[in-house]
């Protein structure tokens, strides 16, 4: 490297630049840090260590897509979305640039094994006049790999301090502060300098005056200065190119590469030949896992013996002491078969009749027996009755939705963090093209089936305006969400094979007609797949339960508040006879049309509030099969949950949203009309 | 040396980069380490035509419709 071409701030034929100067130490207080790197970095790790917060960490790129704020002694610390350039070529970019741009100091966190690529945004930084101090993180991988970094060296060619870091064994952690203390101005080439002066000089940022040469319009805008052209822009970055790879040819040393399982794995999973088998082979595992261990044997324990031999049975128990009640006693065998039945009437409650009382105490204590309550009085029933908003609302949200919401998130932890998602989006790349989509598309599809909300922030991903609609509207028409999905195994379980077949063809049907017709109508032309792959890696375990539990946590606090109010709500219909006039309302539809009990009708209610709540709605009506087949399919293609229809006007606008939403009416009742038409 | 595009390339083989389509592309290929005149190793080429592109330890996945813009020859 030509080391007269690197000079310090104080470049040699000093021409001053007052207004830089003033503008930088009019900010007397620099409290403000941000964390900026490449995506899949390590970034999010580090802010959840210093601000004690958590944002998610997954590894594949664009995890994060907003700033998170948080606090570290006198800092303010600032998450950033990961970006390979500072500039506004998408949404995550932007965001990041702001903050970037106003950060008084910069973190750089960089992967140790791609300084080739990672020290592109570094040089970046620097050039911009920033204090930065570099994070070398994934040193750990290095060192697996026999790879030797010279730290001092490349310190001294950047001007700034770089810190060996570690997530593993949390190498480097203890220096945090110091980096942030010793964060400073690195090296600037002459060359720079000379080519940012008069746009330097008009716009008194050396940050913006870079960015403004590189051709970011927005800026220009602001300060009313013409922006860089083209040629600009690849001259400033072939030449950055080049000494990031002078650089790294100069500070890294590699022995032998060695050839490692994940490796491996990680090419396999690339080629549809390999990759295919392997797919088959994860949701394989996925579904002995969430369709069988989970949802059937953990919930069923859960549900009925936690849920309703206990927490239940007590409560009523305990209700029943002071209001007028009859109860039934089924005593049970091994085998779950009712052998004798006992009854109870308490017109006064159980205070009044202690005796009674004792003897159906001791009746239905042991296991092996259930208990039915019924509560006289309306306003009784209405909190604590079969479908009560205490009773019911409380066994479903606590001891069937929550075990399989976290065996969904737990499910989806070890897929984002094994680097797996990458891969499978280049697997699928060609496939999703048909539909007007490339393969990153198949982040946010499958995030969907964790929760549709988040994967309609995730959209944001995605390159074009177009490839955003799309996918958000098979989101919002056809991806069941984690608790939907839920409600929906149970009930295919006990409707047996046949109709979940005719389930799962009509949902596939429908997605491809949907992502066709969209492609084919929507203007415009959607962008290929650029997407680099991180490594594969053993996920670990520590991530996944910490990211499981938050997630549940988030889900719960969100979907307890509508689940009382949708409960509530059809409670209170109850009460007043409206939920009868609604019902009577929609009858044609739902025991003409789609052949089902007019109680049906109650799901719908319950659907516009939360999907899932609407498919739980299900459960009390005794359907058939074939009527079950019909009730999920126009469930699962009706109105998406009131918090993931708000997302989506944020996200898409007023107009798109409210269009993609009122198709959902019209292709749900459309399309469960013509599955009951042909199968009943 | 023969001219041909990226999504020619044969799995395995060592390739160099003639020209990239200008625009946003180009730059989001040049911070990722691929400029004109580099040399790459063509690590996987999908039915289809999606290559996986290894340049030292990153792989890179593009797509069908951008790799066909992409001049290389092989070396
Ligand atoms: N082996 C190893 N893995 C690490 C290290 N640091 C981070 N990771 C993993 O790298 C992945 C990415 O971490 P994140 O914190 O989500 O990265 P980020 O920079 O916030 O990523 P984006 O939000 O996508 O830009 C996760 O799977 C981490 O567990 C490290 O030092 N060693
Ligand atoms: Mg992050």
């Amino acid at each position: 490297m030509k080391s007269d071409t690197i000079i310090n701030k104080q470049h040699k034929n000093g021409h001053p630049h007052p207004e830089v100067d003033e503008l930088l130490s009019s900010n007397t207080k620099e409290n403000k840090v941000v964390l900026a790197g490449n995506p899949n970095v390590g970034k999010s790790l580090f802010f959840n260590h210093l601000s004690g917060m958590y944002v998610d960490v997954s590894n594949f790129p664009g995890t994060t897509i907003s700033i998170t704020k948080g606090s570290f002694k006198d800092y303010d610390i600032y998450d950033t979305p990961g970006v390979y350039g500072i500039s506004s070529f998408n949404d995550e970019e932007t965001v990041a640039r702001d903050v970037i741009l106003s950060g008084d100091i910069i973190l750089n966190v960089v992967n140790a094994l791609h300084l080739e690529r990672d020290l592109f945004l570094t040089l970046q930084l620097i050039e911009m006049g920033k204090k930065v101090t570099v994070l070398m993180n994934f040193s750990d991988e290095v060192k697996k790999r026999n790879i030797r970094i010279d730290v001092k060296r490349l310190s001294e060619l950047l001007g700034v301090e770089v810190i060996e870091t570690s997530a593993v064994n949390k190498l480097g952690f203890d220096k945090l502060e110091w980096a942030i203390e010793n964060a400073h101005e690195g090296n600037h080439s002459e060359e720079l300098h000379h080519l940012l002066h008069k746009t330097l000089d008009r716009v008194g940022s050396q940050a913006e005056a870079l960015i403004i040469l590189e051709g970011d319009e927005i800026v220009a805008k602001k300060h009313g200065v013409p922006c860089g052209n083209a040629d600009q822009r690849e001259q400033i970055y072939i030449s950055r190119r080049n000494r990031v790879n002078e650089i790294v040819s100069d500070v890294e040393f590699e022995d032998t590469k060695k050839g490692e399982f994940f490796n491996t794995l990680g090419r396999l999973s690339l080629h549809p030949l390999t990759g295919l088998p392997i797919l088959a082979f994860v949701l394989l595992l996925v579904y002995f896992f969430i369709g069988d261990l989970v949802s059937q044997r953990i919930v069923k324990y859960t549900e009925n013996t936690l849920g309703k031999g206990e927490f239940e049975y007590h409560v009523k128990s305990f209700v029943g002491k002071y209001t007028p009640v009859d109860i039934t006693v089924h005593i049970l065998d091994d085998n779950d078969n009712v052998t004798d039945t006992k009854s109870y009437s308490f017109t006064g409650g159980m205070n009044a009749d202690p005796k009674k009382a004792q003897e159906f105490k001791r009746i239905s204590a042991p296991h092996g027996t259930t208990t039915e309550f019924t509560f006289k009085n309306p306003f009784v029933r209405l909190f604590f009755g079969e479908f009560g908003i205490i009773t019911m609302t409380i066994t479903y949200l606590l001891f069937l939705l929550l075990p399989l919401v976290m065996g969904f998130y737990f499910v989806m932890a070890i897929l984002e963090d094994s680097g797996y998602l990458p891969r499978l989006a280049t697997m699928l790349d060609r496939s999703l093209n048909k539909l007007g989509l490339n393969g990153r598309a198949v982040i946010p599809l499958l995030l969907g089936f964790g929760c549709v909300t988040m994967a309609t922030i995730t959209t944001r991903l995605l390159g074009t305006e177009r490839e955003k609609t799309i996918v958000t509207a098979i989101l919002q028409f056809v991806i069941p969400c984690s608790a939907q999905l839920a409600v929906i195994t149970v009930l295919m379980s006990s409707a047996g094979l046949i109709p979940t077949v005719i389930y799962i063809v009509t949902i596939v049907v429908v997605l491809l007609g949907l992502s066709t017709s969209l492609n084919r109508f929507l203007p415009g032309e959607s962008s290929p797949l650029l997407i680099d792959l991180p490594a594969m890696r053993m996920p670990k375990l520590e991530n996944i339960i910490k990211k499981m539990f938050y997630r549940s946590y988030g889900f719960m606090k969100e979907a307890s508040f509508w689940f009382f109010v949708g409960a509530l709500a059809v409670g209170l219909m109850e009460l007043t006879g409206l939920l009868n006039v609604w019902q009577n309302l929609l009858a044609p539809v739902t025991t003409e049309w789609l052949k089902l009990p007019k109680e049906a009708a109650n799901a719908f209610v319950m659907g516009m509030v939360r999907r899932d709540f609407g498919a739980a709605g299900l459960f009390h009506l005794s359907l058939s099969p074939m009527q079950i087949t019909v009730a999920l399919t126009t469930i699962t293609l009706f109105v998406p949950c009131i918090a993931s229809f708000v997302i989506m006007l944020k996200e898409r606008g007023w107009k798109q949203g409210l269009i993609i939403w009122s198709g959902t009416w019209v292709f749900a009742f459309a399309i469960g009309g013509i599955i009951a038409q042909i199968f009943a | 040396m023969d001219k041909l595009t990226l999504d020619k390339a044969r799995k395995g083989s060592y390739v160099t980069i003639i020209s990239l389509p200008a625009g946003v592309v180009k730059v989001q290929l040049i911070r990722l380490g691929v400029t004109e005149g580099t040399k790459v190793y063509c690590m996987e080429r999908l039915p289809g035509g999606t290559v996986v592109l290894q340049r030292n330890r990153q792989e890179i996945a593009i797509g069908y419709d951008l790799a066909k813009k992409i001049e290389i020859t092989l070396s």
